[in-house]
This record gives structure tokens, sequence and C-alpha cells, in this order.
């Protein structure tokens, strides 16, 4: 059989349509496609995709059952590693993980494992009937933490293991950064929805509105019974750059302006939400959330939006194909640009001119590539003389976030890293007895499948600790 | 959902309602807030908790009538349910070593300055309060602060109530007459709390105030809540939802956090009409 070099062709909407709405950018394979691409899988012996999952799916066991249709059976696979197909099948880095140790890949395009991931997921919350049945209780409760990519892995898992698992969520809608920063053309939130009740079909108690650090501590959890607590409380406090004028009226963090479209629907023509649209926008940043901000402002009707990042476009952080996308949908990429200054409107004769302190636009300054820093990335020096305007009327910084000290300032013995990320062993366990801490509350800003192979390492931990001590 | 247990007009445009939260009731203290949706794809407001009863396991609000959001809470009576109530967020008051206070609130500020002052009160302090309003009509709470105030002067701007002028009236005159305090706190409108502050730092007071701006989550994640602080010579960027909302009155650049409370005055009036036609037509 001769070999395709390629992977087929995941369909997606028209780059000048799909500029204008939130529908979802990939379509997805159809049953024929999938099982084509199934065959492109040589079944090596050495399996090294699996060893480039985070979370250890059976890539070639459920690439098998593609080939023969057996489509639920191949979902059944993923799912005994993976509480999230769906969501892992749209926004994993594959081509960083699974897809880059394909031995496919050494001569040829890798397999393409998310695509198939993606349809074989969808598939099943298209057609499954059978509905998850709740294992039998094993009687010890856990408490997670936070609702997002590592908590909901670490429920799934531990729910599947018979303990009585309950996810506290800050937000009143479970996800996490799933649900808020996430948006629906890159992750429908249907699809969430669905993921997260089928944890509750296995039983996984869900409170939204709970701050943990203030509603409850985590001491308090450990006195209602709960014999582990995980932490999957997410990034946190956005960063900014402490220059002038990021308080003027038009200045997002990324997080604000994701939250305001994404969990709180902006995005949708009837809601009352308020958020800035249309004009000039530039984002700040060159990370997924970057490219996320960009593509949401343009598809809330902005004239143009550009991304300001200060290094080029070999280092840039977000995924080559989120690059691509936002490309093909016309963003304009300022590279080796640095913001210095944020410029607002004031009408010396009028005070109370109603444009006062509203953004007009960003003054920027040229850099140029340098020596290599600690991490070997070139650093990004300013170009002197080089300063020069763009008229904007939306700045959303995108650079990063810092943890929440929430649950550091409110629990006795929890330790945290000089950046404020909790520290754990590499069982996830933190310096307090029982408590365990994953996702971008121990790294910083990281994947949603780090997040989730944590979770999992978590599970594994409690797991195991409370096996071997009922034993 | 969480039920209304109770609900009374304070005056035309402000309404009391007791909701049911005990995990909230637990723990909330003097100074901090809750933030609620009235209903599903409902926006998320903060209001500052005006009281709580443990026992009940009941916390109460009181909000001023003034957008949509605030309009469809109105619209729910007593016995009926709200979305999403999560809470207590923020810091609470700082009372340690304050043996003495004067508390200043304005307008609808005067349902958070209450409970703090009630706490003051608990805590054996000496407790002076100034409250202020615009005319008879919206005085609120009077009551209230008689039997946690030593003394309690009532203002109104045009003199139809209590004594005329606003509340840095009072102030200055126990300054300037050489009157101590160990700290003045100030809650109402960001204007009136400027000049509370350049008041107390005329006569070297310390000042606290407590900040209310636009916020999502108000749990550190979106930032939409940041100020600026003027310290020792550098600004400082802080997120009233974790760091607040109470401040130093010394520090808080007033003119900025007054600029930014205006970022959606075009949305809110919109909000508000649509919010209006619908009631109007029920």
């Amino acid at each position: 059989m001769a070999i395709i070099s390629k992977k087929h062709e995941i369909p997606t909407q028209e780059a000048k349509v799909r500029a204008h709405n939130f529908d979802e950018v990939a379509l997805g394979y159809s049953a024929e496609v999938a099982v084509e691409e199934s065959k492109r899988c040589l079944n090596c012996k050495n399996k090294p995709c699996v060893a480039g999952c985070p979370v250890g799916v059976n890539i070639p066991d459920f690439i098998s059952l593609v080939k023969t249709g057996d489509f639920e059976g191949a979902y059944q696979v993923i799912n005994r590693t993976s509480s999230l197909p769906a969501v892992c099948g749209r926004v994993c880095p594959q081509e960083t993980q699974c897809e880059q140790r394909c031995t496919m890949g050494i001569k040829f395009e890798p397999v393409g494992i998310g695509r198939l991931e993606r349809f074989v997921a969808d598939y099943h919350n298209d057609n499954a009937k059978a509905v998850a049945v709740k294992p039998e209780s094993n009687g010890i409760k856990v408490a997670i933490v936070g609702s997002g990519p590592s908590g909901l892995t670490c429920a799934g898992d531990l729910a599947k293991k018979g303990y009585e698992v309950s996810v506290f969520e800050a937000l009143h809608t479970a996800g996490g950064v799933l649900v808020y920063g996430i948006p629906e053309f890159r992750l429908p939130k249907s699809i969430v929805k669905k993921e997260v009740d089928g944890l509750k079909a296995l039983g996984v108690d869900i409170q939204t509105n709970v701050v943990i650090g203030k509603t409850l501590t985590v001491d308090e959890l450990f006195s209602a019974g709960y014999k582990a607590v995980f932490i999957g409380s997410g990034a946190g406090l956005p960063n900014f750059m402490n220059i002038p004028g990021e308080s003027l009226k038009g200045v997002y963090s990324a997080n604000e302006f994701l939250t305001r479209s994404n969990l709180m629907k902006a995005f949708r023509a009837d809601c009352t939400t308020p958020i800035m649209k249309g004009g000039v926008v530039a984002v700040v940043g060159g990370g997924n959330v970057a490219m996320d901000a960009a593509r949401t402002a343009l598809r809330l009707g902005a004239e143009k939006v550009y991304i300001v990042y200060r290094r080029s476009m070999e280092e840039i952080p977000a995924r080559r194909e989120e690059v691509e996308h936002a490309i093909e949908e016309g963003i304009d990429f300022r590279l080796l640009c640095n913001p210095v200054e944020i410029l607002g409107y004031k009408n010396p004769g009028n005070p109370k001119d109603l444009k006062n302190g509203f953004v007009v636009g960003i003054k920027c300054i040229k850099m140029e590539l340098g020596e290599p820093d600690a991490k070997g990335r070139r650093r990004p020096v300013p170009i002197a003389g080089s300063e020069f305007e763009l008229k904007v009327g939306t700045v959303i910084m995108a650079i990063g976030t810092s943890p929440n000290p929430l649950i550091k300032n409110t629990t006795e013995g929890l330790n945290v890293n000089e950046r404020g990320g909790i520290i754990v062993d590499e069982k996830g366990l933190t310096s307090k007895p029982n408590v365990y801490a994953g996702g971008d509350a121990v790294t910083g800003a990281a994947t949603v499948i780090s997040a989730m192979g944590a979770g999992k390492i978590a599970a594994k931990a409690i797991d195991e600790y409370f096996t071997a001590n009922n034993a | 959902m969480y039920k209304i247990i109770a609900k009374k007009p304070l005056n035309d445009s402000v309404v009391q309602m007791e909701i049911e939260a005990p995990l909230v009731a637990n723990k909330a203290r003097a100074g901090q807030f809750i933030i609620l949706r009235v209903d599903e794809d409902g926006e998320r407001i903060p209001l500052t908790v005006a009281g709580t009863d443990r026992e009940k396991g009941t916390v109460k609000i009181i909000f001023q009538i003034v957008g949509g959001t605030t309009m469809r809470l109105n619209a729910k009576k007593a016995g009926e349910y709200i979305q999403d109530f999560v809470g207590p967020l923020g810091k609470a008051t700082e009372t340690d070593g304050i043996k003495k206070v004067c508390i200043v609130g304005g307008g609808v500020g005067c349902a958070i300055a209450m409970p703090v002052a009630q706490e003051f009160h608990r805590l054996g302090a000496e407790v002076v309060s100034i409250i202020g309003f615009r005319n008879k009509d919206i005085v609120i709470l009077e009551d209230e602060f008689k039997a946690c105030s030593d003394r309690l002067f009532v203002y109104t701007d045009d003199g139809s109530y209590g004594k005329q002028g606003n509340v840095t009236v009072p102030l200055k005159e126990m300054l300037s007459g050489g009157e101590k305090f160990d700290m003045i706190i100030t809650i109402g409108p960001l204007i009136m709390m400027k000049f509370v502050v350049l008041t107390a730092k005329e006569y070297g007071i310390p000042c606290t105030v407590s900040m209310n701006p636009i916020m999502i989550d108000g749990t550190g994640m979106c930032g939409g809540c940041r100020l600026t602080l003027n310290r020792d010579g550098k600004r400082i960027t802080k997120f009233a939802c974790v760091d607040g909302p109470d401040f130093n009155g010394y520090e808080v650049d007033f003119d900025e956090a007054m600029s930014r409370n205006l970022m959606y005055s075009d949305f809110e009036k919109h909000a508000r009409e649509k919010a209006c036609n619908l009631f109007k037509q029920n």
C-alpha cells in the first residue's frame, strides 16, 4: 500500500468568513477521512507517541480501533487515561507532544493523532447511549479545588476508582480556563459542559460559587471529612508591563477581555455584558492567550487587530497552528516591537469631555535580538530612537499571570516558591500532609494537557496513599 | 440558587435583602463583599455585606437601583431565588489598635459603612459617625447608626434633613477644634472620599477608603478592578478584589479611579433603558 506522506487536511471555515463569527474554526474529520488517516499509523513497536502524551493515552490502540470502524471502542481506550478527550483533541499542542515523536514523522508528516482523537470524542458525544455508571464508593472523600483541566482530570480519575469527589469552583460555571479563557471558536462551551456532565454522571459533586481561601479554607475541608485535597486553582493575577497609561479606559488584561467575552458571553449579540468592541485593537504578547484575545477582538468587530510582540516569529510561544490561523484571518503581527507607553485622550479645554482618559494610541519601540538569555532565547534589546505610534482604541495585555495568593495566604504549612507557585514533589504532594497540587497553580501559566497530566499524577498518588494505608 | 428570605425598601431607590447563604454568613466580616448574579446570563455585580445572621445562615445586602442588573434584582420578591451568590470576598476592615474612629458614609455607601461602625462599636471603640445624603428622601439607616455611634451627624446637601452641607463640614469642625481620631474610615462616592481624605490629610489623621471599582470575578483573576497607589514616589498597581477593598486613602489615585469607573457609562445607560422597557412591559 502506498504511503500517504501528508496528514489528511481537517476542513476549516474559510478565514474571511470565520473572522466574523464565533463558530468553531476547524470542523473535524468525517468517518471516512478518519479511517483513512488512521491507516497511516504504522503501529510501530516502540510507540514513541505514548511517551509524548502527558496523560499517556494508548494512542496506537485507539487508532487501531478507528481503522476497524469501532469508534466507540476507540473512545473507551482514550477515556481510560484521559478525562477530557474532546477538549484535548482541540487544544493540545500535539505537534510538540505525541505527534512530534511519531515514527511516521521522521520521513513524512506524523499521523494526525489530535484530529483522530477529536473525531473519536465527538463521535462518542454524538452517538453514545450508554450512561456512565457511578462506581461503587470506597467511602473516602476527596476535595478538588478548581474545576479547570487539572481539577477535572484528578476528579475523574478518582471518581472512577470509587472515591467520593467534590469539586469546588469559585466562578459560577465549572471548567476554569476552558470556559473563561479559551474562546468558543477554538473550544465550544457545549463540549466542556458535556465533559463536566460526564464527571457528574460518575458521581462527582461540583459546587460552584465556593472560593477556597475565602468561603472555606483548606483546613476546613479536612474538618468537613475530606481525607485529601487537590489544589488546581490555576494561574492568577494578570501581569501588566508597568508602563505609563495602563490604567486608561480601554486597556484590558487578556484575562478580563476573554472572561467578558467567553464566560460572560459578550460575544453574543443579545448579551448585555459590556466590552469595548470595534475600532483598532493592539494585543501585547505572543502566546496562545494573545492569539485568542486578538482573534476574539476581530470577531467582536474590530476594524484592525495588531499583535505586538517583542521577539521575532521564531520565538513566538503560541502554537504554530494558532499563529497561522491568526495570520489567515488578517491579524497584523508587529514583531520585534515593545510598548513603552499607552496614550490617552485629553481635552485640555474641557476636563468633563467624556472621551478623556480613553486610549487613543500605543507608543512602541523597535527591538533587535541580542545575546541568548538563561533559557537560550535571544534577548530582545530596544533600538534607541526607533519609537513609533500605532493609533488604537483598545489595548489588551497578554503577558502572563502571577499565582493567586488566596490559598497560600490562608493555608498554614503550604510552601510556595519565590514566584508564588505551590511547591510539590514528583507525585504532586505539597509540603502539607494529604494536600496535593498541580497545573498552573504550581507551574505558572502552561498548557491544558500539562495541567491534566499533573491532575492525573496526583490522583494516582492519592489512590496509592489510601490503598497502602487501608491495606 | 440562593433564596431571598426577606426584602424591604429603605427608600425609593435603595433596597435591603436577606439572602440564604450559610457558608458566606459563617465567614463574612465587616468590610467584605459578595458577588451575585440575578439570573442565568446575568452580569456579576459586587455588593458589600451589610450584615450576617450566622444562626439563620443569611447575609444582608443593600443596593441602589441604578442599572439593568439592580432593576432585575429588585424585581425579585422574598421567597424567590437568585442564581449565584459568592463570598465573602476581599479583606475585612482592619480594626486592630483603633480605639477611636470616625466613620464617614455618603449616600448608599452608608450601607457599607454601617457594618463597619457596628463592628468598632462591638469591639468597644469610640465611634463618631457622619452620614451624608443629597436630600431627605434618600436618608437611610439613621437608626442603625444611632445605635452603634457615640455621636452621629446627619447632613444633607440641600438641608432638607439634618444639617445642611456635605460630610466634610462636621469633619473639619471636629478636626479644627482639636479632636483626634486613630482612624477615619470613609465609604461613599469617589469624589466625596477624595475630599474626606484631603481633610484628614490636612490634620494628619490616617484615613482608610473603601473602593468599589468595576469588577468581574472578584478573586484576583481579571484585573479589571485595578487601581493605582502613589507610595514612596512610585506608582503601584493593586487589585481591589484581593488587595482591598480598603486602601490607605492618602495613596489612592482618585482621579484615575473616577475616570475608570466611567468606562462603561454608555453601555450602562443602554442596559438601564433596556431593563426599564422590560419592566414597563410586565
